[in-house]
């Protein structure tokens, strides 16, 4: 067994992110109205605090180009940075351009179309091997589900994605519908790390540091769960599989050895949880495995995976371009080849229906 | 009764061979002018007119209800029917003498006048609710420690407060919720930390308060249970702030204590620190020492709400990650997620541990 | 062993009383003139559930329904608010492997318990534990 295994053959990347060049990239796929609005307005641009562009965090240095082409911005690049050197047999697009946070909830609506559509147009008609998350604009559910009808015919898309940071917490009953619908197509929920910036990103206040904002995902992650958890989503949608993305692993644990212990005394509050949330969380979330916030020591992780409970819950990501790891990817030591195999391979196949259901890579 | 269950028997736990140190005790007012002895006449019509004004909504109680009556135990009204802890000699009674406890330290919560939204207002209460502390409670019982309430959204009457009481052994420690207006790191709280590294007192951070914001980052949650998680999260923001601020490099002396925070997420927040390090360390080029390794030598928990994972070992991991040095029994008398400390300590942590967590890494700490 | 709690009149419906006897201690509960006994303690850290509030037992099939019925029939933990089934001794959360004991209670006359060390009254009805 060696200390950190290889990627297995078929290995599925679960969390890539292209980059939209620019606003112009979105045009082609805008009403005339909302197009002339970018020039009109003097928009320039989505990109979020989540993830500064120019934040050697937001894209590794050896993937920025050198050409001052935007990085990840090409099919061609993700080809070159991750399919090709490492393998990788399938992988699922997830832009973060930050369409979620506009405030008119029309100009959102328009603009996440808009981006999914240059998803499917700049990469996923380029690269068989390629899936995506529609991009929902969850400011307005109705729009939301409008968008989950519009794709979920096209096969390639198969999960949908919200930020872990929203407006309300995300399990509130008003955002049910897009659940629905999700369950209705089969498709997982994908939560991933960044803010809509309606909310400081800590309970505490708007920190100084980007630092603190990017660490701040990992309490977005518990909130959200416990929010899915308590308002019942999994009691009224059993089928919904949630994925959490770049949300690291080993908070999830101690997250729900408290939820669990609160809930034996004031379970009448939410007496629609017939079970320990642990259980919940085994069956209906899976979780990407970077950034993997663990030490590099195979005994901890070890333990880790110990607590996690589940063999099932881990699916590999790379998390391009985030420069999370230098060189390429390793898997966390104390991972067997076995257990490799299901985080690669195994765990996102089951997890991702449509990816077994479309084109054969 | 110690016929059916030897464990029940009242009195020390046999394990507690460095003493046991209780680091959480709530007393309470029996009324709110108890503190008028020591309130000028503006203040005292100020508390008895417009009442303590947290950063929420409701003039009486919380925004999110508690699960029972000013969140105590059932049993610790007394029998004249006095709020819970509010009157130390039931207090000592069905708590210090029932369980042996050698040194309690107190902890006021609310109504303390912490995180008022007036700081002058707030200041003056906690001057007054350190007086009472000394006066209704130590005076009256040796075997308890008061904390150093401050002002905290006014760092500098905070540190004025800090200095009025160095040196004064009946205060061991300082005082601040974990929900305060900033993330605690933020350079506007450093005069707190300054006082109280100058003083030699460690920083007590109990979990609670009220920021003003919501109480995730994605928004008002809708449960009583969610807020009881919801503390996890905040001491993690906390915990973030302390370590990227700096506050544990230009406070090296600093101690911090996190009480009824929980500890089950410590290492994993430690983890993730050390894992963004080195990744953003052209943002924070002031931090020097690996955030764990900071957090090792100047953080300390306490055990209340116990972590009760599914299986043992999981609880000895996660205490051995944090480090059994680190850890200090709590009963958070009397509210109702009270740990006994017989039950509560589990007999499979080996003995020498046990001890340590009971008394032994308190008195070290609060040098007791 | 058998132990005379005592007159069922002194423990009206709604009320209950705490026994100590053959070195265990037990609450007994009255619900609309049937009798119950628990152990008194809570089987998480040992909270003495006679000190606990009793409340209906809520249900839900449906996140947003509350099915509320069973009044009094519940007590929560004083300490950390677990449920208890008093006719059963079953947690809520866990009723299969979570539960407090439960001993049998019934009430039995006078006449008939004369032969008890227990001092009792041929006229009037008493409430009796098997321990």
């Amino acid at each position: 067994m060696s200390l950190h295994p290889a990627l297995p053959p078929g290995t599925v990347d679960v969390d890539l992110h292209p980059m939209v060049p620019g606003l112009d990239a979105l045009a082609p796929f805008l009403p005339d109205f909302w197009r002339d609005q970018i020039a009109q307005r003097g928009l320039d641009g989505f990109e979020t605090q989540s993830f500064p562009p120019g934040a050697p965090k937001t894209v590794r240095a050896d993937w920025r180009p050198a050409d001052g082409t935007k990085p990840a911005s090409t099919p061609e690049l993700l080809r070159a940075q991750v399919l090709e050197p490492w393998g990788v047999a399938r992988g699922i697009l997830t832009p973060l351009y930050g369409v979620q946070l506009v405030f008119n909830e029309d100009m959102a609506a328009a603009f996440t179309t808009a981006l999914n559509d240059w998803t499917r147009a700049a990469f996923l008609d380029h690269d068989p091997r390629l899936a995506a998350s529609i991009i929902l604009p969850m400011f307005n559910p109705e729009h939301a589900v409008e968008e989950i009808e519009r794709l979920a015919p096209d096969p390639r898309f198969v999960q949908a994605m919200v930020l872990v940071m929203g407006e309300t917490p995300l399990g509130r009953r008003h955002n049910w519908p897009v659940f629905k619908a999700l369950v209705r197509h089969g498709l997982p929920l994908a939560i991933h790390a960044g803010s809509a910036f309606r909310n400081p990103t800590t309970s505490l206040g708007w920190p100084s540091w980007y630092a603190e904002d990017y660490a701040a995902n990992q309490q977005g992650f518990q909130s959200t769960l416990a929010s899915l958890i308590t308002e019942g989503v999994f009691v009224k949608f059993p089928e919904l599989r949630v994925v959490l993305l770049e949300s690291g692993v080993s908070w999830l644990p101690a997250f729900l050895w408290r939820l669990s212990k609160t809930w034996k005394g004031v379970r009448f509050e939410v007496p629609w949880l017939e079970r320990s949330p642990i259980e919940t969380v085994r069956e209906n979330v899976r979780l990407s495995l970077t950034p993997f916030d663990a030490p590099d020591d195979g005994a901890t992780v070890g333990r880790l995976l110990d607590h996690l409970g589940s063999d099932e819950m881990l699916l590999w990501s790379s998390d391009w371009p985030h420069w999370q790891f230098d060189g390429p990817p390793r898997l966390p030591a104390g991972v067997d080849a076995a257990l490799a195999r299901k985080i690669c391979v195994d765990n996102p196949l089951a997890c991702y229906a449509r990816l077994g259901q479309e084109v054969t890579p | 009764m110690n016929v059916i269950n030897p464990r029940l028997a009242p009195g020390r736990p046999p394990a507690a061979t460095q003493g046991l140190v209780d680091v959480d005790i709530h007393p309470r007012p029996r009324s709110l002018h108890v503190f008028d002895p020591w309130l000028s006449a503006e203040m005292r019509h100020r508390l008895h007119s417009y009442g303590l004004r947290a950063r929420h909504g409701f003039v009486k109680g919380p925004p999110y209800f508690k699960a029972q009556p000013l969140a105590s135990r059932r049993d610790a009204w007394t029998p004249e029917g006095g709020t819970p802890a509010s009157d130390p000699a039931f207090t000592a009674a069905q708590h210090l003498d029932h369980y042996g406890v050698d040194i309690g330290v107190l902890n006021p919560l609310q109504p303390s006048g912490q995180g008022d939204m007036n700081n002058p207002f707030s200041a003056a209460m906690a001057h007054a609710v350190n007086e009472w502390q000394l006066a209704e409670w130590v005076a009256r019982d040796g075997r308890l420690r008061a904390s150093v309430v401050v002002p905290y959204e006014d760092a500098e009457a905070s540190a004025a407060e800090i200095r009025k009481r160095a040196g004064d052994s009946r205060f061991c420690q300082v005082l601040v919720m974990s929900r305060t207006s900033h993330p605690l790191g933020n350079p506007k709280y450093w005069p707190i930390f300054e006082a109280a590294e100058e003083a030699g007192l460690p920083v007590g951070v109990h979990a609670f308060g009220y920021s003003g914001w919501p109480m995730t980052n994605g928004g008002w949650p809708s449960f009583y249970i969610e807020e009881v998680s919801e503390h996890a999260t905040s001491c993690q923001s906390l915990v973030n702030s302390l370590v990227i601020e700096g506050v544990f490099e230009r406070f090296r002396r600093l101690k911090v204590v996190l009480i009824e925070c929980g500890f089950g997420w410590l290492p994993s927040v430690a983890w993730r620190l050390d894992k963004l390090w080195p990744t953003l360390k052209d943002e924070i080029p002031h931090i020097r020492r690996a955030p764990s390794e900071q957090l090792r030598e100047q953080l300390w928990v306490s055990t209340q709400p116990i972590e009760e994972p599914p299986r043992p070992e999981q609880l000895l991991d996660c205490m051995g990650w944090i480090g059994w040095d680190r850890i200090l029994y709590a009963s958070d008398y009397p509210h109702w997620d009270f740990d006994d400390p017989r039950t509560a300590i589990p007999a499979f942590i080996p003995e020498a541990h046990r001890a340590a967590i009971y008394g032994g890494n308190a008195r070290r700490l609060y040098g007791f | 062993m058998r132990h005379v709690v005592g007159p069922v009149a002194e423990i009206p419906p709604g009320s209950r009383r705490l026994v100590e006897a053959g070195g265990k201690r037990v609450v007994v509960f009255n619900l609309d003139g049937a009798f119950f006994a628990l152990n008194d303690r809570c089987p998480h850290q040992g909270g003495p559930l006679h000190k606990g509030p009793v409340m209906g037992l809520v249900e839900s099939a449906c996140p947003g329904e509350y099915r509320y019925d069973r009044r009094g029939e519940i007590v929560r933990c004083p300490w950390h608010a677990w449920e208890f089934d008093i006719r059963t001794g079953r947690s809520r959360f866990d009723p299969r492997r979570v539960k407090t004991r439960s001993f049998p209670a019934c009430i039995e006359k006078g006449a008939d318990l004369q032969a008890e060390t227990f001092p009792v009254r041929v006229e009037e009805d008493y409430v009796v534990v098997e321990l």
